[in-house]
């Protein structure tokens, strides 16, 4: 299979700041691939690059086949591109946004129909509102809208479901799936952890590296630590105490509960009495299943 | 009992000309409480937080906010709230310190509590050697625990936080949590919207609006049980699916 | 529909969907032309003028009389001299005139309220004017190209001067700057749009609109501020489409260098609109300015284009006059045109 998307040793420095340190991975065709990362990663500089708004340091980057710095010209018809925090023109219509994009791309808004025909289908209902008065998840919808309306084989996007609400961001991931069904490959990152195990693969960056890029599966995997889910009615009293057995590497807040990541001589029935002892008598601990979000914060953690 | 209540609500409405923002919505939150104020974009949230905080009147209904009339008494109610949202916290161009001196200053606080507080704050989040850095050069982790203590700096009762970690990795959000959490153990009640429904479970208990009205109040579990889902995010799902506004 | 086109039907909604902006803009060059041209005069009409006699002779009356017939003054009557500073503070009267008898030889003295120093300048040379005329040296005034000393047209060459920066320079970079805080701007550069198109699109509606807003000033001109009309009128619209050019120019600069708007009003505001108020000539003459001044004012595109305005529209000169501005004019807006093309298409 054809690599989409081919990154290889690009390195991007902003002054003193290595925003990009050496960073390689490939996307395959037709592949949803998620870019996982915390705010200052390096996620944005790798997206720029990849659309050609920006040039690497070192390194090179194809995408659809096309070298980022030498066939610029030639990426920019076979990319749509979603950038973090984008909301189209305020004051157009749906239609005119719609309209306007197509003719960038030298296309009509019908010729790909199929392709946008979910998100048509829920903006025809108003089809002269502003795009400033839809609510977030509808502007969002309108730019993936706007960013297919050329049937692009690679689809970037930045962050696309920051600020939505749950129901329209599950609404944009049953549209991505859908998308790549149709064989077009999609790069997405984003901070919902919920989101990224809906990818096939998962590549975590952290201070412009890379650190692994696997399915998600793989990923927790190799997670390598026992993790137990612990809870109390006194929460943080519960999280401080957990802290000082010597025991257990970190501990987070996880949903209802707290996770510990520990050694490999945890006892929970030992540590349930220690915690006793502190005056915490209603403790309850047992085996959890880590997740993605427990390798994030490993990886985090580590960098710290 | 009744004294335990910090914020209570009748009834509550608000309506711009044919629209009803917020539909005759009522509940209780108790001191130390963490409720989480949950609904899709555009179901009201923002505009019930506005006239709970004081920033707006209701069309109809009544509500008290640390035992102060939301229409009445409003400047009473901004001195013992403290509000923080994404959008606006710090002001970036001025050091750690000085924003915190800023926002105690705002409230009245002397400059002698200010000082001590200040000092206190830097301790426990351990942040000393970066207070005269401007909040701009400091990580994103620490603007956050930063704006949750400029808020809080004068110790009210209730702090609302209007998606207080949008955008934000989850590391980070998990240590902003963590200082929600101290600041409920010490009694303080925390007011929290959010679009992350794993920080829902955060909470002792949880509100979803759909189109104006309170569809569902209940503990995340009993939640979770009542509509025989494993996570919130399925709980929230099948509560908003009937949401018409929102397009 | 040709890319083009479409970036320029996109432009001109913007412009449209902002109705306040957009009313603002047409508006306020007409409401400019008419404060200056009408209201805000630098004529002083209506002298009010008090007289100390101390011997009434027929040479007191005739002077008095002059006074009484000028149309610029106002006689107020003879009173006593005690009276004039109390008429003076209280502004009922603006000048006095004392008129004493030094021997056979009648002395004047005018005395005259300079709480406002452009005001008593002019009413005092006015007076001295009449009393002139009365001694045995008449002078002869010839005013050529503004005959009546009218100042109702004077002010038009300035205004266009500041109002095509204004909407040129200030408009275009808020909006370009704008696409780039939303990101739209990425999102058109990563279109096979090329940059060139992008730039164009974005500086031919605006360039409309100064040729718009260029036509309303100059039928405003012509008709209520009575400018003669000649066929100096084509000089003065290629001139201005000139200018025009250079303001879009600078406006596009600006954009390339700042990335938020209110940076953008800001340097399009402190950098270029102060200099045209205070250093193009458009109030202050250049030749009154400390000479580093009067250097600095020779990079400020208004002062060469309010100059060659004066010869063109005022003097109704012809274009051999001010072959000087419109060259420096010309080679301004190429340099800077290429400057931000030049920078608009390059990466980081």
């Amino acid at each position: 299979m054809n690599n989409a998307i081919d990154i290889r040793g690009i390195t991007k420095k902003y002054g003193s700041l290595t925003a990009l340190d050496n960073v390689t991975f490939s996307v395959p065709e037709g592949m949803m691939l998620g870019l996982i990362g915390p705010d200052g990663a390096g996620k944005t500089t790798l997206y720029r690059i990849l659309t050609t708004l920006l040039s690497p340091d070192a390194g090179t980057a194809t995408v659809a086949g096309l070298d980022t710095v030498k066939d610029y010209k030639g990426i920019r018809a076979e990319i749509g591109y979603m950038p973090e925090r984008f909301s189209l023109y305020q004051d157009l219509t749906v239609n005119e946004n719609l309209h306007f994009f197509a003719s960038l791309f030298g296309v009509k808004v019908e010729d790909n129909y199929d392709l946008i025909a979910p998100i048509f289908h829920q903006l025809s209902k108003f089809p002269n509102r502003r795009a400033g008065a839809l609510s977030g998840g509808m502007k969002q919808k309108l730019a993936l809208g706007c960013a297919l309306i050329h049937r692009p084989k690679v689809l970037l996007l930045d962050e696309p479901t920051t600020g939505v609400d749950a129901v329209s961001r599950s609404e944009f991931w049953d549209m991505l799936a859908t998308l790549k069904e149709k064989g077009i490959t999609i790069l997405v990152s984003t901070s919902y952890m919920d989101e990224a195990q809906r990818c096939e693969r998962i590549a975590l960056i952290d201070k412009g590296r890379i650190l692994d890029v696997n399915t998600p599966e793989k990923l927790v995997e190799g997670l390598g630590e026992h993790i137990y889910n612990v809870s109390a009615e006194k929460m943080y009293p519960l999280l401080e105490a957990l802290r000082s057995l010597p025991e257990v590497k970190n501990c987070y807040t996880f949903g209802a509960t707290l996770h510990i990541a520990t050694e490999s001589g945890f006892h929970p029935a030992d540590a349930i009495r220690r915690l006793s002892d502190m005056g915490l008598t209603d403790v309850k601990i047992y085996p959890a299943n880590g997740d993605i979000e427990d390798l994030f914060i490993k990886l985090a953690g580590n960098g710290e | 009992m009744e004294n335990d209540i910090t914020i209570s609500v009748k009834g509550l409405t608000k309506r711009f000309g044919n629209f009803t923002a917020v539909d005759n919505i009522s509940f209780e939150v108790r001191k130390g409480e963490i409720f989480g104020f949950l609904g899709a974009n555009g179901a009201g949230k923002t505009t019930a937080m506005r006239m709970l905080c004081g920033l707006s009147y209701p069309t109809s209904g009544s509500g008290t906010v640390a035992g102060y009339d939301i229409t009445r008494q409003a400047e009473e109610i901004k001195r013992h709230i403290g509000y923080m949202s994404q959008r606006f916290s710090l002001y970036e161009e001025l050091t750690v310190k000085e924003n915190l001196t800023l926002f105690s200053t705002i409230y009245g606080m002397t400059s002698n509590a200010i000082k001590a507080k200040t000092e206190n704050v830097f301790r426990i989040l351990g942040m000393e050697n970066m207070k005269d850095a401007p909040v701009k050069d400091i990580p994103v982790g620490w603007k956050q625990k930063l704006a949750f203590s400029a808020a809080t700096m004068h110790n009210p009762e209730v702090v609302f936080l209007d998606e207080p970690t949008g955008g934000v990795d989850p590391v980070t959000r998990r240590k902003f949590w963590e200082m929600i959490y101290r600041a409920s153990s010490e009694g303080m009640t925390i007011f929290v919207t959010t679009h992350y429904l794993d920080e829902a479970e955060y909470c002792n208990r949880i509100s979803i609006m759909v189109d104006g009205r309170i569809k569902a109040l209940d503990s995340p579990e009993r939640l979770k049980e009542k509509y025989g889902v494993k996570t919130m995010d399925e709980a929230f799902r099948i509560v908003a699916r009937d949401a018409r506004r929102g397009e | 529909m040709s890319i083009f086109v479409s970036m320029i039907r996109k432009e001109t909604l913007h412009l449209l969907r902002d109705f306040r902006t957009i009313t603002v803009v047409l508006i306020m060059p007409l409401v400019l032309l008419l404060l200056f041209g009408f209201a805000i005069s630098t004529e002083v009409n209506d002298v009010k003028v008090v007289a100390v006699v101390e011997r009434h002779t027929d040479d007191t009356r005739q002077l008095l009389e002059k006074f009484r017939v000028n149309s610029y003054f106002t006689f107020k009557g003879t009173v006593p001299f005690n009276e004039v500073e109390p008429l003076l503070r209280a502004g009922k009267a603006d000048a006095a005139l004392v008129l004493k008898y030094d021997g056979d030889r009648l002395c004047h003295q005018i005395i005259v309220d300079a709480s406002n120093t452009n005001t008593a300048q002019t009413s005092t040379a006015y007076i001295e004017g009449v009393l002139r005329g009365d001694s045995e040296m008449p002078v002869i005034t010839n005013t050529l190209y503004n005959p009546q000393l009218k100042s109702a047209y004077n002010f038009v060459p300035g205004i266009m001067g500041m109002i095509f920066i204004l909407i040129c320079a200030m408009m275009t970079s808020v909006s370009i700057v704008s696409e780039k805080e939303t990101g739209s701007m990425d999102l058109l550069l990563v279109s096979p749009v090329r940059p060139r198109t992008i730039i164009f699109g974005k500086l031919v509606p605006y360039f409309l609109l100064s040729c718009i807003i260029l036509v309303l000033m100059l039928l405003l001109s012509y008709t209520v501020l009575g400018l003669p009309f000649s066929s100096s009128v084509f000089n003065v619209i290629w001139v201005t489409i000139l200018y025009i050019l250079l303001a879009l120019s600078l406006g596009l600069l600006i954009s390339t260098l700042v990335d938020n708007q209110v940076a953008a009003l800001l340097v399009s505001g402190v950098l270029l609109m102060l200099p045209v108020i205070m250093l193009s000539g458009m109030i202050f003459p250049i030749d009154n300015m400390p000479v580093v001044l009067q250097w600095f004012s020779g990079v400020i595109p208004a002062r060469w284009y309010i100059s060659a305005m004066r010869t063109l529209m005022i003097q109704q000169l012809p274009v051999s006059y001010v072959l000087t501005e419109i060259t420096v004019l010309a080679g301004m807006a190429f340099a800077v045109m290429m400057l931000a093309i030049g920078k608009f298409n390059a990466k980081h």
